[in-house]
């Protein structure tokens, strides 16, 4: 592998994202395989780019500070980097129990 | 002590589970145990809906559970929690703890429900006797007081 692949490699990368209850509603699907901008390196940095792709997701992260994230199964903040998760989710806050 | 982590669609049996646990031993001096069940609240509600994150919910469970056994001498550890449809009057959560002396077992038992409530990825919303779906369950601020002051 040469540099010059390497690093068209680190520009875009493909992510899994599951969303749960009125997020899911909201964007109008429960999962999806996206190319992740190199640029978004936090889940913070995700979400503003999510929020960017239309209406529904608008809607999903109108009020960012509820939406809950997890990666690879476990709960993160909005700080949180993204590195090499494979699997992020996005939900309102839970009501289990 | 290996906590018991199940998450499942169908109804579960306190007594059975009770069994279960001390079937063969003579050390647990202490059960707790603690089911949430779903209210009809006052008649207008016909089903709670439980969504979850397969594969998560394991996890998280099994988190605060290794949680609870690192803080308590438990010698048992029981979650279960269901998903779907669940009607008035039906089981929805049981969370068993057991130990030599009560006190460990009454305090593993309500961390592991204040902890579940906030941390367990499940939703619930509702489903009302006249036909319609009613809105998602909001989040309390007093469930995340409750599970702040273990911390």
């Amino acid at each position: 592998m040469t540099l010059t692949d390497t690093l068209a490699e680190t520009r875009t990368r493909t992510l899994k994202l599951v969303y749960f209850a009125w997020v899911r509603e909201r964007i109008g699907l429960a999962e999806e395989t996206v190319e992740l901008p190199a640029e978004a390196r936090t889940i913070a940095d995700l979400v503003r780019w999510l929020k960017t792709r239309g209406e529904g997701y608008e809607a999903a992260f109108e009020n960012e500070a509820i939406v809950r994230a997890a990666i690879d199964h476990t709960h993160v903040k909005p700080g949180a980097a993204i590195a090499d998760a494979k699997e992020i989710a996005f939900f309102p806050p839970m009501t289990g129990g | 002590m290996t906590p018991v982590i199940r998450i499942q669609s169908e109804d579960f049996d306190l007594n059975a589970e009770i069994a279960a646990l001390t079937a063969g031993r003579a050390d647990i001096g202490a059960i707790v145990t603690f089911a949430g069940l779903c209210r009809d609240e006052g008649g207008t509600l016909a089903a709670l809906e439980l969504e979850h994150y397969p594969g998560m919910a394991e996890a998280e469970i099994g988190r605060v559970a290794t949680e609870a056994a690192g803080r308590w001498p438990l010698s048992g550890l029981i979650a279960i929690h269901r998903y779907g449809m669940i009607r008035p009057g039906e089981q929805i959560v049981l969370v068993v703890a057991a130990s030599a002396h009560r006190r460990a077992a009454f305090e593993a038992a309500e961390f592991m429900m204040d902890y579940l409530k906030t941390r367990a990825p499940f939703w619930k919303r509702e489903h009302l006797v006249d036909g319609s779906i009613g809105g998602w369950v909001e989040a309390k601020g007093e469930d995340d007081k409750a599970a702040e002051r273990w911390s």
